[in-house]
């Protein structure tokens, strides 16, 4: 069994740590962004299964396949992948996951805003091209959209080159990819957080609280409806 | 003129409409209305005020719609199209008919379901009400136009930033206390203007004016019940009268204007709706203005009398115009957070000024208001329509 598993298990890599940044939102929250590690996946898989049944701004399909990667990450079965997470006052607010392709090429997998409105989602997608481009010393990402949002924040904000011949990871839709040179040029207007980040936040995102399912479903919603008239 | 009162008053929660049509909303907003009032069959006239039903719901007849779906058989039904000040021209109509005599009361709906297109697509469908051999085809979109308007009007009056932001922080603040908000999230100084974060968190949508100074997109309905005095007396109900109504145009293309930073239509609206009361701005303790864009809200207040011309933002710096202040405007989180279907936003004003002066707006009721005033900003400008509105007894 022990033999099999070391067939079926992908090669151990140990990648560069994303350092940790303080991001002031609109609301003047301070949103950590950290690094969450492989045993802290199981904490993140509930909220990302509660979201899978979420059709709106196709958060059924993101949170879905983001639970298959970052499951296939806990169980060993996905290479060189990682996870940041955004977390205000240690409360999850957002994720964003991806892994390393080769020494120069990174592959974008998934964000999750988990707050709406506060452009947590934009900010936790930078951070994960500054991992990739700044920490991980890549020259380019490759990127898919799965929704309109995606589209419009990354393809359109970054101004994403087209990448037809590449058959990125989540299936046969365009790639499309963030050279070192578009992020240099967006980083300015797009990257921010502030390092290090103080000792009191720092304590605080330490641990990783979920948020509760009813909780979550009306922050990523707010439906019309109150009550049956 | 007969008096015309409103007895009930509801709505929505705006935001999105999910898989609700908009027959859906209205009628949630109706039925709601229709309860507050404990009225059904003696409902004579409907009007409802929509802007996009044909563009982004793929309807027209909404009014006759309304009644079949509300059952008011054989009452009369009339859609009221006038942009973004669609709900204020319908209360206006709904008022007429009342005040003439030729019913007693009347069903007035506003709403929108916006959200059904992407927001490119809402923007471009808003911008079809801009001058279209003038200003939309070469690419004018509301905030463009609102945009520059802001930057005339900072310019000449030494608005900062950060005045725009005190509206939004503000309307925000006050939409935390009303269930019925788009969005109920605090902003801070800090996290729209003064931080580095400030570039992606509240990025410029048309220079000067950011993302946080401009309205979502939303879907929702809101709903009033006009009628008669005897009615009003008889059913025990808070009687609040509308007391004055008025309404003015100005040129469709926002460039033809003598003064662009001068919203004579506003003016002259305010002025009649006054007339027409016997009041004067003094006497108003609760106002909602169209802040579709912050700077509105600033402009619309000295326009509409409140404040000199040029000192709106210095009233609004000194607080005057927070829930505690001396006039509280957008106790409901304005356009800005209770959100703006285009349809529904001149009813919804009309339902927030109704319920603070029957003393049924919750936790963001006033002390004792008496006297209401609402302002319903169509086009840039150029069809407003002002309501003055007073509690008796």
């Amino acid at each position: 069994m022990a033999q099999l598993e070391e067939i079926l298990r992908p090669p151990e890599k140990d990648l560069p740590p994303y350092p940790a940044k303080c991001i002031v939102l609109a609301s003047g929250e301070k949103m950590v962004i950290r690094q969450a590690r492989r045993d802290e996946v199981p904490i993140l898989l509930p909220d990302v299964a509660a979201l899978t049944k979420v059709e709106r701004d196709y958060y059924d399909i993101v949170a879905a396949r983001a639970y298959a990667e970052l499951l296939g990450w806990l169980r060993y079965r996905v290479r060189d992948e990682y996870c940041l997470v955004g977390l205000i006052d240690g409360v999850l607010c957002g994720l964003v996951n991806g892994r390393s392709l080769s020494a120069k090429v990174g592959v974008s997998f998934h964000t999750i805003a988990m707050r709406r409105g506060l452009r947590v989602g934009a900010h936790l997608f930078a951070a994960k091209m500054e991992y990739h481009i700044e920490h991980l010393n890549q020259q380019e990402v490759y990127i898919v959209a799965e929704s309109p949002i995606g589209f419009r924040r990354w393809m359109i904000e970054y101004g994403l080159e087209k990448r037809p011949q590449v058959h990125h990871e989540l299936g046969g839709v365009m790639s499309w990819s963030l050279t070192r040179d578009l992020y240099f040029e967006s980083r300015d207007r797009l990257v921010v957080g502030e390092r290090p980040v103080p000792q009191d936040l720092v304590e605080k995102a330490k641990t990783i609280l979920p948020v509760p399912e009813d909780q979550l479903i009306k922050q990523v919603t707010g439906r019309i409806r109150q009550a049956e008239s | 003129m007969r008096d015309v009162y409103i007895i009930g008053a509801g709505m929505t929660k705006f935001g999105r409409a999910g898989d609700w049509t908009l027959i859906d909303v209205l009628e949630y907003a109706a039925a709601q209305a229709l309860k507050d009032a404990d009225l059904k069959d003696d409902i004579e006239s409907v009007f409802v005020a929509n802007m996009g039903a044909g563009l982004l719901n793929h309807l027209s007849g909404v009014g006759s719609a309304m009644v079949d779906r509300l059952c008011l058989w054989p009452a009369t039904a009339e859609t009221v199209e006038n942009g973004p000040a669609s709900g204020g021209s319908a209360v206006k109509v709904g008022t007429m008919a009342v005040g003439s005599g030729a019913v007693d009361t009347a069903l007035v709906i506003g709403g929108e379901v916006m959200r059904s297109v992407t927001g490119w697509e809402a923007t471009d469908f808003v911008a079809t009400l801009s001058h279209p051999e003038a200003e939309y085809i070469y690419g004018v979109t509301l905030p463009s136009l609102a945009g520059m308007f802001a930057r005339l009007y900072m310019d000449k009056y030494g608005i900062t930033p950060e005045h725009l932001a005190m509206v939004a922080i503000k309307n925000h603040q006050n939409a935390m206390k009303n269930p019925n908000a788009h969005i109920q999230q605090t902003v801070s100084m800090e996290g729209l203007l003064h931080r580095p974060e400030a570039v992606v968190n509240n990025p410029y949508v048309a220079e000067p004016l950011r993302m946080f100074d401009c309205c979502p997109v939303s879907d929702g309905a809101a709903a009033v019940i006009l009628c008669t005095k005897e009615i009003a007396e008889k059913s025990g109900k808070p009687m609040v009268r509308v007391a004055g109504f008025g309404q003015a145009t100005d040129t469709h293309a926002v460039h033809e204007r003598k003064d662009p930073t001068e919203l004579t239509a506003v003016r002259l609206a305010a002025e009649r709706a006054f007339g027409m009361a016997g009041r004067k701005p003094a006497d108003v303790d609760v106002a909602e203005l169209h802040d579709a864009f912050t700077i509105l809200e600033i402009a619309e207040s000295e326009e509409a009398g409140f404040f000199d011309k040029g000192t709106g933002h210095i009233a609004l710096e000194n607080g005057e115009t927070r829930p505690d202040g001396r006039l509280p405007i957008n106790v409901s989180g304005g356009l800005k957070a209770r959100g703006h279907p285009v349809g529904a936003t001149g009813v919804a004003q009309v339902v927030e000024i109704a319920w603070q002066l029957a003393g049924k707006a919750g936790e963001r009721q006033l002390d004792d208001p008496r006297v209401g005033f609402t302002c319903n900003f169509g086009g840039f400008g150029n069809n407003v329509l002002c309501f003055v509105f007073e509690r008796e007894g």
